[in-house]
């Protein structure tokens, strides 16, 4: 295999769950490469279908709720045609995923300790316990936990929320993934965890040299740790880009859209640009292009067919039939 | 945790003095004057007052109940109006089967009970799920002494299986073994059900929270995330629940023992009410409330020890 082929390859995914109204697409028809070494940016409003893909790709979608189509890659391999034991091994092992609450992520009734030795008992069932402990002091001092010895009897509600994360983070890196899934991973912490968070993360990357998928509704996150960004909008990707593409010429008007909604200092505005009305629910999409009913730019076309996800610029898509449109940025403003 | 445990011990003070209160008023409040049973249905008030002043009842109700509080104190519960027994002596020789009875009741049920309750919560709105259901509503519907009684019909009576008439000997033994088998079948039958449904409530709502989606990313298999990361979390509520119910089985265990005439502190209970022997009523009152605030006491500390959210608080 080439190196710069990507580590995982998502194809065609569509994720449906069953209802009284027929089936719904949570995630529908999603294309996604996530190359090696490097920060998948996914962004997108609550509802958007960002956490259902994560979880399609674990294969951890609950019911009613399944993967209907598509293909995930990982190293060519399909995880959605693996054995149920053989895709517990990638779980966690080759692929980890941390999610958004710390605080209720964690089993209160099991010491961290004890949480963290799991996770590499269920990849490695060779390894003795003493063997077991001292790997998992050595994952609490990899995520900079201080007196990682004493932590590791200690109980989730020891601890801060931002070292519950921590804790998270080792579980996840025990086994050492290739790549590591965050749902929303700093959301629920406070600014300055946030920031040491996302650190941490890099740093770790830098070092393992993991994959990461990063799953937020933060731009600024996404600048601050992507290298590649895909906004997703109602189960979609609507625009696929360099996440210094992006920021510097988005060209989807949901893009633009999030991008308006950021506060900034260099500019006096009274108001945040807000996106008018809200993510139509799955049971109730617009005929033609998902976001027309809210977009600034609709004409009468929009409401026609849904517009494919074409290249804009060289390595950059858009699914936008006014797209590239070099105006659109003057009329956001 | 031990000082949780102390804690405990002197809260369970004065629910103890409640109970001793109430269970003296009671004995007030019943028509029945002691001082006639006890002097027979051919004493002349003469004889009669005589007895009543030995029994110190002729002496304001303050007074009554202090004396009784302090012989108490002493290890005296009295002596038996019918057949001039030490109390605490026939107490003595009922506790032991009773104990019996209710570890070998729960011994079943409450395995059995968590063990229905998981399987039906994790394929909840299955068949099997349904069956569990039902058969722990039915179960949980029928009262203790008709289950009792048909399981002597049958099991004893018709079919001949085994023995339906008391202890049959100590439990070491095989007679033994067989003798409790159908009123702990009894006792615990009842329990099943509550238990069972707890556990289901109680494990969906733990299969359905975050930590379980942890444990599954985490790449454990089926079995250890439900045993270990549903099952372990929903025990402590349903721990908390069974403590709640065990008033409900020492009830039973006065049904039970009386159906199977089973020489327990129920059916003694049961035996000195309809002769009106007021201290050995009593003395067993205090004996089945004792039973219930040492369970649950028990029930708190298990708590405690399940959940390290308390352990540390």
């Amino acid at each position: 295999m080439r190196d710069n082929a990507p580590l995982l390859r998502i194809e065609g995914l569509r994720t449906v769950f069953r209802s009284s109204v027929g089936e719904i697409a949570a995630v529908d028809g999603v294309d996604l490469d996530v190359p090696r070494g490097r920060t998948l940016g996914i962004v997108g409003e609550s509802g958007c279908g960002k956490s259902m893909l994560s979880l399609s790709v674990m294969r951890l979608v609950p019911p009613p709720g399944r993967v209907a189509q598509g293909r995930v890659l990982l190293e060519g391999q399909d995880l959605l045609r693996l054995s149920a034991g053989a895709m517990r091994q990638v779980r966690g092992g080759k692929v980890a995923m941390i999610f958004q609450e710390p605080m209720t992520s964690l089993n209160p009734v099991h010491s961290v300790g004890a949480q963290i030795t799991e996770a590499m008992r269920a990849h490695d069932k060779s390894a003795s316990g003493a063997e077991l402990r001292d790997r998992a002091i050595e994952a609490l001092k990899r995520v900079r936990i201080p007196s990682p010895e004493s932590r590791f009897d200690d109980y989730p509600h020891q601890l801060s929320g931002g070292m519950r994360q921590r804790v998270m983070i080792a579980m996840a890196l025990a086994c050492r993934p290739q790549l590591l899934i965050a749902d929303e991973p700093t959301t629920a912490l406070d600014v300055t965890v946030q920031a040491q968070i996302l650190d941490l993360l890099r740093e770790l990357q830098d070092e393992t040299g993991m994959s990461i998928i990063l799953i937020t509704h933060d731009l600024g996150v996404i600048a601050e740790m992507a290298d590649e960004v895909a906004v997703m909008y109602a189960g979609k990707v609507v625009e696929r880009a360099t996440a210094a593409e992006l920021f510097a010429s988005p060209q989807h008007p949901y893009t633009l859209g999030l991008l308006g909604s950021i506060p900034r200092l260099d500019e006096d505005r009274e108001r945040l640009l807000a996106i008018e009305g809200a993510v139509p629910p799955p049971f109730a999409l617009p005929k033609g292009c998902r976001f027309h009913p809210r977009c600034p730019f609709a004409i009468e076309a929009c409401t026609r067919a849904q517009p494919a996800l074409e290249p804009v610029a060289d390595g950059h898509l858009a699914a936008c039939i006014r797209a590239p449109v070099e105006q659109s940025a003057e009329l956001a403003a | 945790m031990l000082r949780h445990a102390v804690q405990r011990l002197a809260m369970a003070v004065p629910v103890m003095f409640g109970v001793l209160l109430v269970g003296f008023l009671l004995m007030q409040v019943v028509p029945t004057d002691p001082a006639t049973v006890r002097a027979g249905p051919t004493a002349t008030p003469d004889v009669i007052a005589a007895i009543r002043a030995d029994l110190g009842l002729d002496r304001p109700l303050y007074e009554q109940f202090g004396l009784y509080l302090w012989r108490l104190l002493q290890g005296d519960l009295g002596v038996s109006i019918i057949n001039n027994v030490p109390v605490t002596q026939e107490l003595g020789a009922t506790i032991g089967p009773t104990l019996e009875l209710m570890v070998a009741s729960l011994f079943w049920s409450i395995p059995l009970g968590i063990a229905l309750g998981t399987i039906a919560a994790y394929w909840r709105g299955s068949l099997l799920d349904r069956a569990i259901t039902a058969l722990t509503v039915a179960g949980g519907s029928i009262p203790v002494f008709f289950l009792g009684l048909v399981l002597i019909w049958y099991v004893g009576f018709k079919w001949q299986l085994l023995p339906f008439t008391g202890r049959t000997g100590p439990l070491w033994t095989w007679e033994g073994v067989q003798g409790i088998i159908l009123p702990a079948l009894t006792l615990g039958g009842v329990f099943v059900g509550p238990v069972a449904r707890m556990t289901r409530t109680a494990v969906l709502d733990v299969l359905g929270a975050d930590h379980v989606r942890t444990a599954r990313a985490k790449g454990l298999t089926e079995r250890r995330v439900v045993t270990r990361h549903g099952l372990r979390n929903a025990l402590i509520p349903v721990v908390t629940l069974i403590g709640l119910q065990i008033g409900f089985l020492l009830g039973g265990a006065v049904v039970t023992e009386t159906v199977f005439s089973w020489p327990g502190v129920g059916r003694l209970a049961v035996g000195a009410i309809l002769s009106s022997d007021f201290p050995m009523a009593q003395g067993t009152i205090i004996v089945l409330s004792m039973g219930f605030i040492v369970i649950n006491l028990c029930v708190d500390l298990l708590y405690a020890a399940l959940d390290p959210r308390i352990r540390h608080a």
